[in-house]
């Protein structure tokens, strides 16, 4: 059976590292890096990826709209 | 599977608008401006009606508006916006005219430019944050700061007796003739952000068909004047922010609803 599979890209360089897609997201995906950027953000990034299912509610919410969200057909 | 296999062209199902510029927001981390105006520029490129709107910006936090909106934009001075905007419709009247204002813009200063332009009933739409605070100039009370909500200005809290009744501006609207849709949204979560958009793009619709003004208010947070991380934030707005000032429609098609 096909299922779907999603990926997101951060713009590593102006995530804020606000954490507001972290708990958008419902299959908890996204986790926070302990490193920064050059802002001092902690950066957002798929701590799980194999669970994302691409449906872009991090996305969505990401109020600096950093987030560009990938899904695709897997087979089974 | 492997990440690269996913991330290709072909399966894009998300990205930032163009209509959206590629400045850095100057917002604080976690803040729903930038989600608002994004949501906002979205609305704006999938009616494919950029070349023929134009927005004005306000004074307060979202000053820079036109910075970051990648269309038309006005500045005007403080509270004044939808007068400015008012002049910009009567000389274009099938152009798409909107207004992005503040509390403090909206409810305080522009308080005269807000009402009246509401009860001319002139064709435009207005979106209205309401964080509860004054964001820019640091954290103090806003006309519609809580009760017992505590601000630079108000370290004790807002005292009723003294400081007066958070303004719900939103239902004073409501009730003014010329206004012909009012509506109270969120932008915090997938959810509530989708609901917002979809009342944004019935009001560019409703000004499309020229029934008269529309007022869309977003309930948002201000993490930093709240002195709360944003996640905290939105957590205590849904608990404080929206018993006060519930979300949905107030008036649909000129008529108040009543629940
Ligand atoms: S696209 Fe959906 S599942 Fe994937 S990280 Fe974002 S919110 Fe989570
Ligand atoms: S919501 Fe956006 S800015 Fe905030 S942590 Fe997530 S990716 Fe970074």
């Amino acid at each position: 059976m096909a299922k779907v599979i999603g990926a997101i890209v951060v713009d590593e360089e102006h995530c804020k590292g606000c954490e507001v897609c972290v708990v958008a997201c419902p299959t908890q995906v996204i986790g926070m890096t302990d490193r920064v950027n050059s802002k001092g953000y902690h950066i957002a990034y798929m701590e799980t990826p194999e669970s994302c299912t691409g449906c872009a509610n991090c996305a969505i919410v990401c109020p600096d709209g950093v987030i560009t969200v990938y899904k695709m057909k897997k087979e089974a | 599977m492997d990440i690269k296999d996913i991330i290709k062209p072909e399966n894009l199902v998300y990205k930032k608008t163009d209509h959206m510029t590629d400045k850095v927001l100057s917002y604080c981390p976690g803040c729903g401006h930038g989600t608002a105006h994004r949501i906002l520029m979205e609305v704006i490129d999938e009616m494919g009606v950029r070349a023929d709107t134009i927005g004005v910006a306000p004074v307060g936090c979202s000053v820079l508006a036109y910075d970051f909106m990648n269309i038309d934009m006005q500045g005007a001075a403080h509270g004044r916006a939808p007068a400015v905007a008012t002049g910009i419709k009567r000389c274009w009247p099938d152009k798409f005219v909107f207004t992005y204002q503040g509390d403090g813009d909206l409810a305080a200063i522009g308080t005269a430019e807000t009402i009246h332009a509401c009860n001319r009933g002139e064709n435009i739409t207005i979106l209205f944050i309401n964080n509860g605070i004054y964001g820019m100039t640091g954290g103090q009370m806003a006309p519609t700061t809580l009760e017992g909500m505590r601000t630079t200005t108000s370290p004790y809290g807002r005292d009723l007796e003294s400081m007066g009744n958070p303004i719900k501006i939103t239902e004073l609207i409501a009730n003014l003739p010329g206004v012909h849709y009012v509506t109270r949204q969120a932008v915090h979560t997938p959810r509530y952000v989708r609901r917002t958009k979809k009342a944004i793009f019935k009001a560019f619709d409703i000004q499309k068909n020229k029934k008269g003004l529309s007022f869309v208010e977003i309930v948002s947070n201000c993490n930093s004047g709240w002195k709360m991380t944003p996640n905290q934030s939105n957590i205590w707005m849904e608990d404080n922010m929206f018993p006060y000032y519930p979300l949905g429609d107030i008036k649909v098609d000129g008529k108040i609803i009543n629940e």
